[in-house]
C-alpha cells in the first residue's frame, strides 16, 4: 500500500514536470510579445529591451529554465509579468471562487444523476426510463456554454425585464451568493448529470443482475432494502471513482461557465493572461489545475481499494 | 463461435424460416439498425444538414448575401439593432447586419469537417497507439499507457488555447487544421486506452493462440486476426467522438481560438452574438439548435451503430 503511494507520488512529480517543461516550451515559441503589452503601442524600441532585460526575458533560453525549474522546486510560482504580484496570491484570490463553482455544482450532479439514474434501473423500460434516457442524449450533447447562454437568455434576461431577478452579477461573490451561483451551478452540471444517470443506470444494471441480489431477494429481504442496500452500495463504487475524477478535472473547464457568467475565477485568470502573454500566470494555473487532477486520481485509486475489498494495489 | 451459432443468436426465433440463406455479419447489423427508428431518423436529420452546408454559396447567391459581407443599411435599425427574421433576411442578421442563414450553413461546414476529420484522426492514432501498446507490451507498453496516461491529465481546455494562442494563425485554412490537430490529440488518449484493454484481452483467445501454433506471423495475426475483430468498437467509438468534437470545436471558436474570422462557425457566431441576446433572440436560436440538432443525431447514429452491432448489450438490459 505505502509502496503504491510512494510510486504514484512519484508519478505525479514526473507528471508535472513534463506539463511545466511542456508548457514552458509552448509559451517560449509564443507569439504574444508580452514587452508590447505593457509598455503599450508607443514604447520606444529601448523601453522594450529594458523591459525585456527586467523580466529576464533576454537571458539564454535553457538560463530561464533552468531558473524556471529552480524557483519551481523552491514552491515558487514566480510573480505575474504584468504587474508583478506574485502567482500564489493572484490563484489564491481566484480559486475560492472555481472552488464553490465545481463543488456546487458536483453536488447537483452527483445526487441528480444518481437518483436518475437508479429511478430508471429500477424500472427498465418504463416511461420514466425512456424519458430519461432521452434527457441524458440531449444533456451529452448540449454544449455547456450553450447550456450557459440559454439560462443566461432565460433567466437572467427574460425574467428580470418582467420584474424577477434572479441573476446578480458583478462582484463581491459573498452578497447574493445562491442568486448568483445557481444558474453557474446549473449550467455546469447540466452535462454532468446526464454522464451520472447513465453510469448510475449502468451500474445499477449490472448489479441487479448478480447472484446475491436474487439470493437478498429469495430471502425475503425488501425490494427497497434489496435495491438501496446490497445494490446502490456497490453499484455506487465506479461513480464516486468517476465523480473524483471528474471534481479534479473541471477545475480547469470552468474557463466557458466563468466567462458567460462574469465570474472572476481561476478559469477567467488564465484565460485573460493567455491574451497577455503573462507566462508565470498561465504556468502557474496549468500546474495547479493538473495537480488537482494527479492527486483527485490518487485519492480514488487509493479510496477504490477501501471501498471495494477486491481491488489489490500493486 | 462458429458461424451459424452466431447467426442463431442475432436472429430472432419467428423469423426463422428467413434465415435459410446465409447474411453477412454486415447483413445483419443493417437489418437491425434499420428496425431502429431514432437511429434511422437522427440519419435523415444530418443528411438535411449535411444538404444544408453543401449548399451554402445557393443560400448565398439567392439571398445575394456573402457570408463576410455586412449590410449595415438593410441588415441593421436605425438604433444599429440587427433585423429579425424575415424579409431580406430569412433567418435575421447579425450585429454588424450579416446574413444568419448564410454565415449559419458555412458554419455546418465547418462543424461537419471538424468533427468527423477530428474523430477520424483521433480514432486512427487511438488504433495504432492502442494495437501497438496492447500488442506488443513490455517497455513499449508503459511507455505509451503513461503517455496516454499524461494526455489524459492534462487539463484540456488550457493547453488547447494555449496551443491555439501560441501558433497564432490567421488564415483560415490553416487555423481549420490547427483546431482538427488539437482536438484528435486530445481525444486519442481515452480512445488508445480501451483499444488496448480490448487487444489486451483478444490477445489471450484461443484463436489467436490456434493461429500462433499454425505458425502465423505477429505481423500477420495483429493485421489479420486482432484488427478485424476491433472494427465494431472502433466504428462505434468513432461514430461517437464526432459529437464531442463538434462541441469541442464550438467551445474552441466560442472563446475566439478555433477556426479564425472571417469564416463562421456556429461556436463563434454565439460568442460574437452573446452581448446582443436580449434584443435579438435568433443569435441565439440559430446557431445554438443547429449545434443541438446535430450533435444529438450523431449522438443517437452512434448509439443506433452500437445497438446494431452489438446486440447482446440491449438484451441484457431487456432481459432484466
Amino acid at each position: 500500500m505505502l509502496r503504491f503511494v510512494i510510486r504514484r507520488l512519484l508519478y505525479a512529480i514526473v507528471v508535472l514536470w513534463l506539463v511545466s517543461t511542456l508548457v514552458f516550451v509552448f509559451l517560449n515559441v509564443s507569439p504574444v510579445p508580452v514587452e508590447r503589452v505593457i509598455g503599450g503601442p508607443r514604447a520606444t524600441t529601448d523601453t522594450l529591451r529594458q523591459i525585456r532585460q527586467n523580466l529576464g526575458l533576454d537571458q539564454p533560453v535553457l538560463l530561464q529554465y533552468w531558473d524556471f525549474i529552480k524557483r519551481l522546486l523552491q514552491g515558487n510560482l514566480g510573480e505575474s509579468y504584468i504587474n508583478g504580484t506574485p502567482v500564489t496570491s493572484l490563484i489564491a484570490d481566484r480559486l475560492p471562487t472555481t472552488m464553490w463553482l465545481v463543488f456546487g455544482a458536483g453536488v447537483i450532479w452527483f445526487v441528480g444523476g444518481v437518483a436518475t439514474g437508479v429511478l430508471s434501473a429500477t424500472r427498465v423500460r418504463s416511461v420514466w426510463d425512456r424519458s430519461s434516457t432521452l434527457f441524458v442524449l440531449i444533456g451529452l450533447s448540449t454544449p455547456p456554454f450553450v447550456m450557459a447562454l440559454v439560462l443566461l437568455f432565460l433567466f437572467a434576461t427574460k425574467l428580470s425585464e418582467a420584474g424577477v431577478h434572479f441573476f446578480e452579477a458583478g462582484p463581491p461573490l459573498q452578497e447574493h451568493f445562491f442568486r448568483r451561483m445557481i444558474l453557474p451551478w446549473i449550467a455546469l452540471a447540466f452535462l454532468m448529470v446526464a454522464t451520472y444517470t447513465r453510469l448510475t443506470r449502468g451500474a445499477m444494471l449490472d448489479v441487479l443482475g448478480e447472484d446475491y441480489i436474487r439470493t437478498a431477494r429469495a430471502k425475503g429481504v425488501s425490494e427497497r432494502r434489496v435495491v438501496y442496500r446490497h445494490g446502490l452500495r456497490s453499484a455506487l463504487t465506479p461513480v464516486v471513482t468517476q465523480f473524483g475524477i471528474d471534481l479534479g478535472a473541471l477545475i480547469g473547464s470552468t474557463i466557458v461557465t466563468e466567462k458567460v457568467f462574469g465570474l472572476q475565477g481561476v478559469g477567467q485568470l488564465v484565460y485573460q493572461s493567455i491574451a497577455l502573454g503573462d507566462t508565470p500566470v498561465i504556468i502557474g494555473v496549468t500546474l495547479m489545475v493538473t495537480m488537482f487532477v494527479v492527486v483527485a486520481n490518487l485519492i480514488v485509486d487509493v479510496g477504490y481499494s477501501f471501498l471495494d475489498p477486491r481491488v489489490r494495489l500493486s | 463461435m462458429s458461424y451459424s451459432e452466431l447467426e442463431a443468436e442475432a436472429l430472432p426465433v419467428d423469423t426463422g424460416q428467413a434465415g435459410v440463406q446465409g447474411r453477412s455479419p454486415f447483413q445483419l447489423a443493417w437489418r437491425r439498425f434499420r428496425r431502429d427508428r431514432l437511429a434511422v431518423a437522427s440519419i435523415v436529420v444530418l443528411l438535411l444538414i449535411v444538404l444544408f452546408a453543401v449548399l451554402a454559396p445557393v443560400w448565398e447567391s439567392w439571398t445575394g448575401h456573402p457570408y463576410d459581407a455586412t449590410f449595415p443599411k438593410t441588415g441593421l435599425n436605425p438604433d444599429g439593432l440587427p433585423a429579425g427574421p424575415g424579409g431580406d433576411f430569412w433567418l435575421g442578421a447579425d450585429q454588424l447586419g450579416r446574413d444568419v442563414l448564410v454565415r449559419a450553413a458555412y458554419g455546418a461546414r465547418i462543424s461537419l469537417v471538424v468533427g468527423i476529420g477530428a474523430a477520424v484522426l483521433a480514432s486512427l492514432l487511438g488504433v495504432a497507439v492502442g494495437t501497438l501498446a496492447g500488442f506488443v507490451g513490455g517497455v513499449l507498453d508503459t511507455l505509451l499507457a503513461r503517455l496516454m496516461d499524461i494526455t489524459l491529465a492534462l487539463p484540456y481546455l488550457l493547453v488547447a488555447i494555449m496551443l491555439a494562442t501560441t501558433f497564432q494563425i490567421s488564415s483560415v485554412g490553416a487555423s481549420l487544421t490547427m483546431t482538427i490537430l488539437v482536438i484528435a490529440f486530445f481525444s486519442f488518449a481515452a480512445f488508445g486506452r480501451i483499444i488496448r484493454g480490448q487487444v489486451m484481452s483478444l490477445k489471450e483467445k484461443e484463436f489467436i493462440e490456434a493461429a500462433r501454433s499454425l505458425g502465423a506471423s505477429r505481423v500477420r495475426i495483429m493485421f489479420v486476426d486482432v484488427l478485424p475483430n476491433l472494427v465494431a468498437q472502433v466504428t462505434v467509438l468513432t461514430s461517437l467522438l464526432i459529437p464531442t468534437s463538434i462541441v469541442f470545436e464550438a467551445t474552441l471558436s466560442f472563446l475566439g481560438v478555433g477556426v479564425r474570422l472571417p469564416m463562421p462557425s456556429w461556436g463563434s457566431m454565439l460568442g460574437e452574438g452573446s452581448d446582443v441576446f436580449q434584443t435579438a433572440w435568433w443569435l441565439l436560436a440559430v446557431p445554438g439548435v443547429l449545434l443541438l440538432l446535430t450533435t444529438l443525431s450523431f449522438n443517437l447514429l452512434g448509439d443506433g451503430i452500437r445497438d446494431a452491432l452489438d446486440p447482446r448489450s440491449d438484451r441484457v438490459v431487456r432481459g432484466k
